[in-house]
Parts: structure tokens; C-alpha cells; sequence
């Protein structure tokens, strides 16, 4: 057989049926389910008389609309307690396990599937979430779908789906002291634009790749749909071993389990539809200046003038967002102050990112100017930070220390900013209006969201005299 | 599902790029578990001054020209972001039939399939020449003829539609993919027998 990518093997392992001329139905291993695109895909199967065919292969929780405050309190937002219940009433009807609101494991639906180790390499895993590109750090397929596609996942336990291009995105030697995985992804779609992946599977590989802990994995494999892409993997290794055994859903016979998943990396010799090579050194902390996740800048340059750039596609689309953003031509984005730090979310809401933020605040307070908020990705994750004492750093240093959820990533809950806030953010969109009407948003690595909340304006984390 | 063969109708056209579904529906709009009755948000924060009702003069479709279209004309990377398919169902129910961009996001461009929303993509040529031509035709229209993959209008433009023969099928004919799928239940059920699923 001719050499493999890591996508092809999967793939070819999932297919029920192809045949020419029509997209091929794809075996679905992990179903994740959560409270905003799945009622209506439960009413369908209701309507048809459909049951959920494989239950024990669905998972789902509450994570985009739930407070983030005191859980003992009602839910203030009647809709918001609608959708909460409707999801309740339904995995009951159709025996879905659900982590509700008052689970010990409620989360983000993508920090809780690798914590719970139902996250496995060589799995296809869908969700009604962009973000469920976050699952490829384990070596998986995963992508995100609308709302049609989890009734017909549901109904059947497959996809109706064309294949992608394969796409490399190799980084070759280490990311230089204070530059994370974050801003490597921001780098990268600041290179390949939010348009740039369309119509790929990236998988990621290279030195600065295999360096990373699977939380930096899983923050890279999250961003790729920023770019455009249908998913974005990493092939699995003794990093991803470590981090599986003994999760609550790792396999029973682990060992077997490795030695199948130690045949998943891409065979040497295999092509790939695309291939880009980038040099982790060039790689500088980054922040977004604009709309979109492709407007990125290092943090050691000044903000772009759109007088400079001569298509006028582009031009437009920057005048437009720093208009939008309030920001001038040519200042230094390191003297743009910030009124919110948001640190959280399916990108970085994991414990490592909490123990970098935790590393850089200790000593110091949030500027008086600030008001920043910590939401963990999971209860799982918060009662770790808890255990560690990072709480209390948090809290001494002036921090909000939530309860898990999407939180200030989107703004479904409560919290939002005001019009024309600007936050210094962990999360992954940077849309107008994305975290509140009016609200400004610029995407960071938790290190430099986290300096930004103490001095009171974008900084480099690479010169942060640590306490 | 409602069928597509031909649609004929108003043209916007909005100069824009990477138009994502953040603002074609606000998230504060999802917490409906309904699938109707988005069309009202749609483009909620463009379309309305910071009151929530007032329309927003400078926005393209509160243009006295826009009322009653059906055909939306963008830039590159339309229905970028987040996978909800409240855009579509929000774009559907507002009265769109048919989108035209240079590009579009790989979810959002599946989500339109599923909702009988014709997304169609010509080369930035192609594009700007439309643009031209919503700009100098007052009450520019644009014919859609899936049957006879065909984009027509009253002054001689005649583009050929390219898309997926599986998925003009399924459009033609309104046909549901759960449907489709479950004439395979068989080979579903044997590789669920051969990967040791039960």
C-alpha cells in the first residue's frame, strides 16, 4: 500500500460506504452534544420517530449559556433556563449521559472529552461546535458541524461527507522562552488568513509541535478552524500516552491500545495536498489588532496602516475593523491600554494555562483600571487550580475566580463586555460584538492576558520580571 | 425539505468580506430551541442602531432598493466562524434563497445545503462584475436555474452553476440526508459488527 497521511488511515478506517459521485457516509466514533445546536436537531429525531442510535457514543453538557457565578443561585435568563432544561428533558428521553450544570465534571465541551478521556487517538469525534478541531491534538479526526448534521449523527451514527485536501503545517526548531502555543497558532493564521485552510485537514508536525504538552496541542488543534480549516491534528505519541492513562474512559487494555495508536502517525514518504514550513524562532508573542483571527501582530510592532496595503480587499477589511477597534495607524500596540482581561475558554481555559497565568501574576495585582476574570474550562479544572493554591493567587492579585463555562469567550451568559471595552482575551474569536455589543476584543496567550491584566496595557512577556 | 430548481429574485449586494455568523446571527439569539423565526436577528447588530429597533440608515439591506430581496452578493469568506446554523436558518427565513461570494466557510457552506439555500462561487472577476452590475441596474435581479445549471440576467450574463451532482440531486429533489443514509442501514450495521460496536 502506498504511503499514508495520519488523515488518510483514519479516514479509510471510518468509511461505511463511497461511491462515485456521492459523498461517502463516515463512521462517527464520539458524539459530543451541547445545549445551542442540539434542540432542535432532538425535536427532529422526535418528529421522525427517530431514536439516538449509538447513546453510549454521545456525550453532552452545558457549557455555552450557563452562569458562571454562584451555582446555587437561579438561572436569572428564563430563555437561557429553557434551552438548559430542554437539554435535560432530552437526554433523559433519548438516554444520553449528560454533565449537567451541578456535575462534578460539567465543562467546556472540549476540556471535558479529553479529561474524561473519551478523547482517544484515531477516533472520528463531531460536535455542533466549531471547536471540536480541538479533539485532533490526540491524534483524532474531529470537526465541527451544524445543527442537521448532529440529527443525522444522532439518527445514524455517521456523516455524509466529501474529503478534505491534506494539508502540512510543519514547525521546525523550539519556540523562543515566553512565545506560547497560542501565539504560534495566531501566527499561523496570521500567515495563511481566516480563509487560508478552507477545503483542508491540517495536521500539525515539526520540533516546536512535538515540544508541546497536550494542552498546547489542544490549543493549537482549537484556533485551526480560525483558519479556515475542517480540522487540524497532531499525531499521537508518548505525550498523548501519558496524558490518557488512567482517565476515567481510557481504554480497559491500555497497552493494546497504544500499540494501535503507535501505527496512526503519517507514513514516511506519504504526501500531502499542501505543505508550509515556518521557523518556531520567528515566532513573537502575539495580538490580534482587528476582527478577524488573521488580523494578528506581534506585540513588538506598531498597528498596521492600511494606507500601506494595496489590495483593496484587505485594505478595506483593515480600515474597517480599526475603526471598528478604535485604534490609529502606526501607534505601538504595547501603549493600547485595556479595560477587561478575559482568561478562559476552549482555547485556554485547561490547568496549564491557569499555572502560566498563575506564574506571572504572583506578587503583583490587577491594574486598578482593569477588571479581569478567570473562568475555568471545567469543575475538574477548577477544583485542580484550587488544590494547587492557584485561587488564591488569583483572588489575592484581584482576580474574579469563576465557575466553568464558555463564559466571556462568546457572551451568551451574563458575561459581556460593554460597547467600546476593550479585553485583552484567552479566547479564540475577535469578531465585532463577539464577547458584547461594541466590544473590542483582542485575542492573547494567557501569559500575555495575564501581564496585560497588571499593567493595565499590552505587554511583552518576554522581558516580565517574574515574582 | 423545500426543493430548489429556479429561483429568480432581488439582488444586494454587500462589500464585505469574511462576514461571519457572529453577525449574521448575535449569539444572544440562540437560546431559541426553535428553527424559525430567526430571520428578525438577522444581522441584528449592523442592521439596528444600539436601541435594538431603529435600522441603522447606512446598513445595506434597510436600502428602500433592498426590500424583498432574495439574492446576497458578498466578498470572500462568507459565513466564517462559529458552526451555527441559525445563520442559515436566520438568512432563510429573512427571504434568502440564493448567496454568491468569492468564497465561503466549510460549515456554513454545508449548513446552506441543508436548508435549501443555494451558495454559489465565482472567481473575484467574476464577483466584482456582479458588483458592477447590482450597482448600475436599478432593481437588479439574478435567475438561478438549477435544473439547467444556469445563473441569468436581463442583460446577457449567463454563468454556468458548478456544483456537486450529489448535492444538486438532493436540492432538485428537496431529498433529506437522514433519509438517504438510513437505504444504507445495512452497511451501517455491518461495520458496526465489524468494529465490535453494539
Amino acid at each position: 500500500m502506498a504511503p499514508r497521511t495520519m488523515f488518510e488511515k483514519i479516514w479509510d478506517e471510518h468509511v461505511v460506504y463511497s461511491e462515485e459521485g456521492k459523498q461517502t457516509i463516515l463512521y462517527i466514533d464520539l458524539h459530543l452534544v451541547h445545549e445551542v445546536t442540539s434542540p432542535q436537531a432532538f425535536e427532529g429525531l422526535r418528529l421522525a420517530g427517530r431514536k439516538v442510535r449509538r447513546p453510549e457514543r454521545t456525550l453532552a453538557t452545558v457549557d455555552h449559556n450557563v452562569p458562571t457565578t454562584d451555582r446555587a443561585l437561579p438561572i436569572a435568563d428564563p430563555i437561557s433556563k429553557k434551552q438548559l432544561d430542554t437539554l435535560r428533558e432530552n437526554c433523559e428521553e433519548f438516554g444520553v449521559k449528560l454533565y449537567d450544570l451541578h456535575h462534578r465534571k460539567q465543562g467546556i465541551v472540549h476540556v471535558i472529552g479529553p479529561e474524561l478521556g473519551r478523547t482517544q487517538p484515531g477516533m472520528t469525534i463531531v460536535c455542533g461546535d466549531s471547536h471540536t478541531s480541538t479533539h485532533g491534538a490526540f491524534g483524532a479526526l474531529a470537526f465541527g458541524i451544524g445543527t442537521s448534521e448532529v440529527e443525522h449523527v444522532m439518527a445514524t451514527q455517521t456523516l455524509l461527507q466529501n474529503k478534505p485536501k491534506t494539508f502540512e503545517a510543519r514547525f521546525e526548531g523550539s519556540l523562543p522562552n515566553g512565545v506560547t502555543a497560542k501565539d504560534l497558532v495566531l501566527y499561523f493564521i496570521g500567515q495563511i488568513t481566516t480563509s487560508g485552510g478552507t477545503g483542508y485537514c491540517i495536521e500539525y508536525t515539526g520540533e516546536a509541535i512535538r515540544n508541546m504538552t497536550m494542552e498546547e496541542r489542544m490549543t493549537v488543534c482549537n484556533m485551526t478552524i480560525e483558519g479556515g480549516a475542517r480540522a487540524g491534528m497532531i499525531a499521537p505519541d508518548q505525550t498523548t500516552f501519558d496524558y490518557l492513562e488512567g482517565r476515567e474512559f481510557a481504554p480497559q487494555d491500555f497497552e493494546a491500545a497504544v500499540e494501535r495508536w503507535k501505527q496512526l502517525p503519517s507514513d514516511p514518504g506519504a504526501k500531502y495536498d499542501r505543505v508550509e514550513v515556518y521557523q518556531a524562532k520567528d515566532v513573537i508573542p502575539q495580538v490580534s489588532w482587528g476582527t478577524n483571527p488573521g488580523q494578528v501582530m506581534p506585540i513588538s510592532e506598531k498597528i498596521v496602516d492600511p494606507a500601506q496595503i494595496e489590495d483593496p480587499v484587505i485594505r478595506k477589511a483593515a480600515e474597517s475593523a480599526l475603526s471598528y477597534m478604535d485604534l490609529k495607524p502606526g501607534t505601538p500596540i504595547c501603549e493600547v491600554p485595556v479595560d477587561r482581561v478575559f482568561i478562559g475558554s476552549c482555547t485556554n481555559g485547561r490547568i496549564a494555562d491557569l499555572r502560566e497565568v498563575a506564574k506571572v501574576v504572583q506578587g503583583y495585582h490587577v491594574s486598578p483600571s482593569v477588571n479581569a476574570m478567570i473562568v475555568p474550562g471545567s469543575g475538574q479544572v477548577k477544583r485542580q487550580a484550587e488544590e494547587e493554591g492557584l485561587d488564591k493567587i488569583f483572588q489575592q492579585a484581584g482576580f474574579e475566580w469563576r465557575e466553568a463555562g464558555c463564559s466571556m469567550c462568546l457572551g451568551m451568559n451574563p458575561d459581556i463586555l460593554t460597547p467600546g471595552q476593550r479585553c485583552a482575551s484567552t479566547s479564540n474569536r475577535n469578531f465585532e460584538g463577539r464577547q458584547g455589543k461594541g466590544g473590542r476584543t483582542h485575542l492573547v496567550s494567557p501569559a500575555m492576558a495575564a501581564a496585560a491584566a497588571v499593567t493595565g496595557r499590552f505587554v511583552d512577556v518576554r522581558e516580565w520580571e517574574y515574582k | 425539505m423545500r426543493a430548489f430548481q429556479k429561483h429568480t429574485g432581488l439582488v444586494v449586494a454587500m462589500d464585505r468580506s469574511n462576514v461571519d455568523t457572529d453577525q449574521i446571527i448575535p449569539k444572544q439569539f440562540l437560546k431559541r430551541i426553535e428553527r424559525t423565526g430567526f430571520g428578525q436577528f438577522l444581522f441584528y447588530d449592523w442592521r439596528f442602531l444600539d436601541d435594538g429597533s431603529t435600522p441603522n440608515p447606512d446598513f445595506e439591506l434597510n436600502q428602500p432598493e433592498a426590500k424583498g430581496v432574495s439574492i446576497l452578493l458578498a466578498k470572500e469568506n462568507f459565513g466564517s466562524g462559529s458552526s451555527r446554523e441559525h445563520a442559515p436558518w436566520a438568512l432563510d427565513d429573512y427571504g434568502f434563497r440564493v448567496l454568491i461570494a468569492r468564497s465561503f466557510a466549510d460549515i456554513f457552506f454545508n449548513n446552506c445545503f441543508k436548508n435549501s439555500i443555494l451558495p454559489l462561487v465565482y472567481d473575484a472577476k467574476t464577483i466584482d462584475d456582479l458588483f458592477e452590475r447590482a450597482e448600475k441596474y436599478p432593481g437588479y435581479q439574478l435567475t438561478a436555474d438549477l435544473v439547467n445549471k444556469v445563473l441569468t440576467d436581463e442583460h446577457g450574463l449567463e454563468l454556468p452553476i458548478e456544483i456537486e451532482e450529489f448535492r444538486r440531486h438532493c436540492l432538485l429533489n428537496g431529498l433529506d440526508d437522514i433519509g438517504l443514509t438510513l437505504q444504507r442501514d445495512a452497511e451501517i450495521s455491518a461495520y458496526e459488527a465489524a468494529h465490535g460496536i453494539s
